[in-house]
């Protein structure tokens, strides 16, 4: 009898913070074309909008949309970032905020007004991008990310996996 | 379950399978249901407040990122507003352009919902993607389907998700004949598979009959753009006088606003749709889709699938007739002279009625905006259809009570992103 090591799969998760989910849809476009060329490569483990059983353990790659506007986004992004070989932000909510945390440069009048409103949704009285709470290892700019770039990431890591 | 017999805490967690963060929390007592919360937990971004002070003309880029699956959506009926209040009625062909940028849009956004969201329950399976061995050709199927739509929309809106060529005014572009024969031929290869999807929901045996009265935007060619708001008992009501005839709901525990028309709770989507102008769908549609067309209009709330089936299939014909009778002529977007004014934009998006009423000062810079979302509407009718729905599940085991709640809320297709994301069910 033979016996055959199962093939090593990249453990990926995709990670939806504060913003409009464009880039996980743009995600989900990507895989309209690549999704078998990937399969055997890449395993989803975790992908709220795909799945209910997900497993957020041990990450080869985590791919994290939106911004952060409340201590418990915060608390889950450190733990994605423990997780993880390497964290991806997709979009540009993830990497410099906006527009998702278009609030943060409010004037001051509209600041105001919706004071009560952070408050009382215990939402951070500024937010952030996942950039500026965990080290990065690469971005995928755009707004909604560029296809184009979240291909390039996926097959970088699938090459390294296959060489290494 | 736990506590005395026919007692029930359930707490469902960030719903999965839906758009954005929802959560559920349930109390029975006694066999009776005490208490039922459904609760949108997205947290919020403020757009109501952001577009205020931006000049008119960036108005639809901003808006369009209030949701990523149905930008277009936002676009369209942001466009909408503005160019009421500035007074421009858009061109023949500019409309036509419209029709074909939301029939892409309802392709690919249910196509989303019904292949990755709600067939793993009508197969029971977590996922489409574990039939990627057992079943390759479904999924691919699922795929390519979507990837119809979403060719559309790029042919037409210049990228599915925030597209950049709508502008107030017109269109920056427009498909040439080569263009659109590529997309023809991807519209036409799905058909087929549509029609296979169509059945597999007519035949799911899932019922939930709900009271509800369906309110929807009854248009002449079922294009989603240009009608009047009717609803189940026969009221009727234009465009414009939407928000006299809505109150608005605070739900202390959801970050999403409710609302009542006429005073009670209503359901919009593909299901009032179906039920209210399933006459005006396309004549091949109507002709391929007789048999399942015959079980509207319907109660049943696991028929919004069933109707979003259809909807597809009437988006592909109605885009097939469009593409092949037209041949598009680049149009100047005119540059729309600033004035003070209310504008009112009223469509169908893919989940319901969207409205928007944006006051424009003398500079053309937005005073304020009044938004009404699909999924905020369907809040409370949704809470009220769990609440109703639970007492036929009480006795089971509380996952499989839990299963069956998930699987109503998904028929729903709920869209929290919009409302403010998805669900949470809470286990108290």
């Amino acid at each position: 009898m033979v016996f055959v090591a199962a093939p090593k799969k990249l453990r990926v998760g995709i990670f939806s913070f504060t913003g409009d989910e464009g880039c996980v849809i743009t995600l989900l476009e990507a895989l309209n074309y690549k999704f078998f060329e990937w399969k055997d490569k890449i395993d989803i483990v975790y992908a709220r909008t795909l799945r209910s059983k997900n497993d957020a353990s041990n990450l080869d790659l985590a791919f994290v949309e939106g911004a952060i506007s409340a201590p418990a986004e915060e608390a889950k992004l450190r733990e994605i970032r423990a997780n993880s070989k390497v964290v991806v932000a997709i979009g540009t909510c993830a990497i410099n905020g906006l527009p998702s945390a278009q609030r943060n440069n409010f004037p001051d009048g509209l600041k105001k007004e919706i004071q009560p409103l952070v408050q009382k949704l215990g939402q951070f009285e500024r937010m952030k991008a996942p950039t500026e709470v965990v080290k990065v290892d690469e971005q995928v700019p755009g707004c909604p990310m560029l296809e184009t770039g979240f291909v390039q990431v996926v097959e970088k890591y699938i090459a390294q996996m296959e060489v290494g | 379950m736990h506590g005395s017999h026919g007692d029930l805490d359930l707490s469902i967690e960030n719903v999965a399978k839906i758009e954005g963060h929802t959560n559920l929390d349930i109390v029975v007592r006694g066999g009776q249901v005490m208490d039922v919360k459904l609760k949108i937990s997205e947290n919020k971004r403020f757009y109501t407040q952001a577009i205020r002070g931006k000049p008119f003309a960036s108005m639809p880029q901003l808006v369009s990122r209030i949701c990523g699956t149905c930008s277009i959506a936002h676009l369209t009926c942001c466009i909408e507003a503005v160019e009421n209040a500035l007074h421009f009625d858009p061109s023949p062909q500019t409309t036509l352009l419209r029709r074909l940028a939301l029939a892409g849009l309802m392709i690919r956004d249910h196509a989303l919902h019904l292949y990755f969201f709600s067939l793993p329950d009508v197969l029971g399976i977590d996922s489409v993607l574990e039939l990627a061995d057992s079943n390759p050709a479904l999924v691919k199927t699922a795929f390519e389907v979507k990837a119809a739509g979403n060719a559309l929309s790029t042919l037409v809106s210049g990228r599915a998700i925030h597209g950049t060529i709508q502008m107030v005014g017109g269109f920056a572009n427009v498909p040439t004949r080569e263009q659109s024969a590529a997309v023809l031929a991807k519209l036409k290869a799905v058909r087929p598979a549509v029609l296979d999807l169509i059945k597999v929901y007519a035949e799911w045996p899932e019922t939930f009959l709900s009271e509800s009265n369906y309110v929807a935007l009854v248009t002449q060619n079922y294009d989603f753009l240009e009608g009047e708001i009717m609803d189940s008992r026969g009221v009727c009501v234009p465009e414009k006088h939407f928000w006299n005839h809505l109150n608005r709901v605070i739900i202390p525990y959801s970050n999403a606003t409710g609302f009542q028309f006429e005073g009670q709770p209503y359901k919009v989507g593909a299901l009032a749709r179906m039920n209210l102008n399933r006459g005006k769908l396309h004549r091949d549609t109507r002709a391929s889709a007789s048999d399942s067309l015959k079980l509207f209009p319907s109660k049943n709330v696991f028929h919004n699938n069933l109707a979003q089936a259809i909807e597809v299939l009437h988006c592909l014909d109605s885009a097939v007739e469009i593409l092949e009778s037209t041949d598009f002529r680049k149009e100047p977007v005119p540059r729309l002279a600033p004035r003070a004014g209310e504008g009112i934009g009223v469509i169908e998006a893919p989940r319901g009625i969207l409205y928007y009423l944006l006051e424009l000062d003398k500079a053309g810079n937005v005073v304020w905006g009044n938004l009404v979302i699909p999924s905020a509407q369907n809040q409370i009718n949704m809470e009220r259809d769990i609440g109703d729905f639970l007492p036929k599940l009480l006795g089971q085991p509380k996952e499989e009570i839990a299963y069956a709640l998930e699987k109503l809320i998904r028929a729903y297709d709920p869209c929290m992103s919009c409302a403010t994301h998805f669900l949470k069910v809470n286990w108290l």
